[in-house]
């Protein structure tokens, strides 16, 4: 296959950017979106140019820290991760557009890598558990009722690339707040700071200048991981009974 | 004891630590939280959306002539006695929309401002994909706006309305539906109307937490409802005045 490659090309943080066109030949069907771009980056090191900066690591499709808007859409045009897209999902001759995740909260560093630490935080402020620590547990010591035990699972998957950020036309990380608050809101370990973990997490969402959710359920599309929209919808719940309820 | 007391984590934004105290006023909290922001808005709008039901409901009287339109019009005035006096009911209600109004106004213009702030790059691949009525609440909700004010320039203060005699109602609908642009005015504003309602009211009870998987089609079916029940039945007013129905 033959490709143009419409990349977004920035020095650092502080310079403009602009999109690049690049013409990439020789690429197979069965490559990886990633392996397409380094097939492009061996060419531009042949010619002397830097090659294209992009976030990427376990290429599995688990580590979350591939990072492209393709032809518009986070991920690209399949629901899964940039690293488990494959070129058999476009055409020979196909023109490819490649962005970097746009939001205020995601700085581009240079390229197509963008900081995402705000996302971190947002899981400092409550996204944790207070467990003992030391010896495991005994797994049978809480019962977690099956439905609850789903719930939580469907949650946890969020793999924390920030895709829902990228596709919501409000650069909102609720859907990413939301699977964290599901997750361990649910579960009998998280109940202690069941009221705390949201507010807090919500008041750092708000901080990190992210906007905020408008239901237009892009996030939920382009969640590789299928986090459902309804996630946000039970955080303001939870949200709701903590700001009515939490004395501290 | 918790490792959170520690100094940890390191660097210096303002983080929302386990270690407060307490916590500031629920109002405060509501009007600090983007989320919170959103159940003013979501309050609100159901409010205003109650109300509609209401006067649509009302409007139609204007179908059985005259008198019973005008009638319902003086009821609307003594409404409440002999507990209230009379235009109390009426003040009563007109201050709580006014407040619904504002409320809804002021959430809607801080929030947008943050979401518009929070995406500042526009992508260079864009595409057209949250439904018409999702991207249109926005300027649809400044249309509305737009809309009451000339609504009640129109048909309360009589203030627009060439022909208009104060306690004439019914006189006054026919007058206001009997000019081109009464009619493209109401018209068009009771099809962003619809539109509003459609997302907004899928919306509120999305932000109010009593969606869930299983109400989706109920939800939606509601909102769909109450969006094409309350523009066809407004509509039907100036459309029966064009055709001659009401005169």
């Amino acid at each position: 296959m033959k490709l143009t490659l419409r990349v977004w090309r920035q020095k650092n943080a502080d310079a403009p950017g602009a999109m690049a066109a690049y013409e990439v030949d020789g690429v197979s069907p069965d490559m990886s979106f990633l392996e397409m771009l380094d097939t492009l980056n061996e060419d531009l090191i042949v010619q002397g140019e830097d090659p294209v900066a992009f976030d990427h690591d376990c290429r599995e499709g688990i580590c979350g820290a591939c990072s492209l808007v393709i032809n518009g859409d986070a991920h690209g045009p399949e629901r899964t991760t940039a690293c488990q897209l494959h070129m058999r999902s476009f055409r020979d001759g196909d023109t490819i557009d490649v962005e970097p995740w746009r939001a205020a909260a995601f700085p581009v560093v240079r390229d197509l890598v963008v900081d995402r630490t705000a996302l971190d935080r947002i899981i400092q402020s409550g996204g944790y558990v207070t467990a003992p620590t030391g010896s495991a547990p005994d797994a049978h010591a809480v019962a977690v009722p099956k439905p609850d035990a789903d719930h939580a699972f469907v949650h946890a998957e969020c793999i924390g690339c920030g895709a829902c950020v990228a596709a919501c036309p409000n650069g909102s990380a609720s859907l990413f707040t939301a699977a964290k608050v599901n997750h361990l809101n649910v579960l009998p370990q998280g109940a202690p700071e069941r009221e705390s973990r949201v507010l807090d997490m919500v008041a750092q969402m708000d901080a990190e200048g992210f906007g905020g959710c408008t239901l237009a359920g892009e996030c939920a599309t382009a969640c590789p991981k299928g986090i459902p929209l309804q996630a946000i919808t039970t955080m303001n719940k939870e949200w709701l009974r903590a700001a009515r309820t939490s004395k501290r | 004891m918790s490792w959170t007391s520690c100094g940890w984590p390191p660097y210096g934004r303002r983080m929302a630590l386990a270690t407060r105290d307490r916590r500031p006023p629920t109002v405060r909290t509501l009007w600090d939280s983007s989320v919170g922001k959103k159940t003013v808005m979501a309050v609100t709008g159901l409010i205003m959306l109650g109300y509609l039901v209401a006067h649509m409901a009302g409007n139609l009287k204007i179908f059985f002539g005259a008198d019973e339109f005008n009638g319902y019009a003086h009821w609307l005035r003594h409404l409440g006695a002999p507990v209230l006096h009379s235009h109390w009911a009426l003040w009563i209600v007109r201050v709580g929309l006014v407040v619904s109004v504002v409320l809804h106004g002021v959430c809607a213009f801080q929030l947008s401002r943050r979401d518009i702030k929070a995406r500042p790059v526009r992508y260079a691949h864009t595409k057209a994909r949250t439904s018409y009525a999702t991207r249109t609440m926005r300027w649809g909700g400044v249309i509305l706006a737009l809309f009451v004010v000339w609504h009640l320039l129109d048909l309360t203060t009589l203030t627009v309305n060439e022909n208009a005699q104060a306690g004439h109602p019914y006189e006054n609908v026919v007058a206001t539906f009997s000019t081109w642009y009464g009619n493209v005015v109401y018209i068009v504003a009771m099809l962003a109307l619809g539109l509003h309602i459609r997302h907004g009211f899928w919306s509120a009870a999305q932000t109010l937490g009593v969606g869930s998987a299983a109400r989706a089609r109920l939800l939606k079916g509601a909102a769909n409802l109450l969006a094409a029940g309350l523009t066809i039945g407004f509509i039907s007013v100036p459309v029966a005045v064009m055709t001659g129905v009401v005169n």
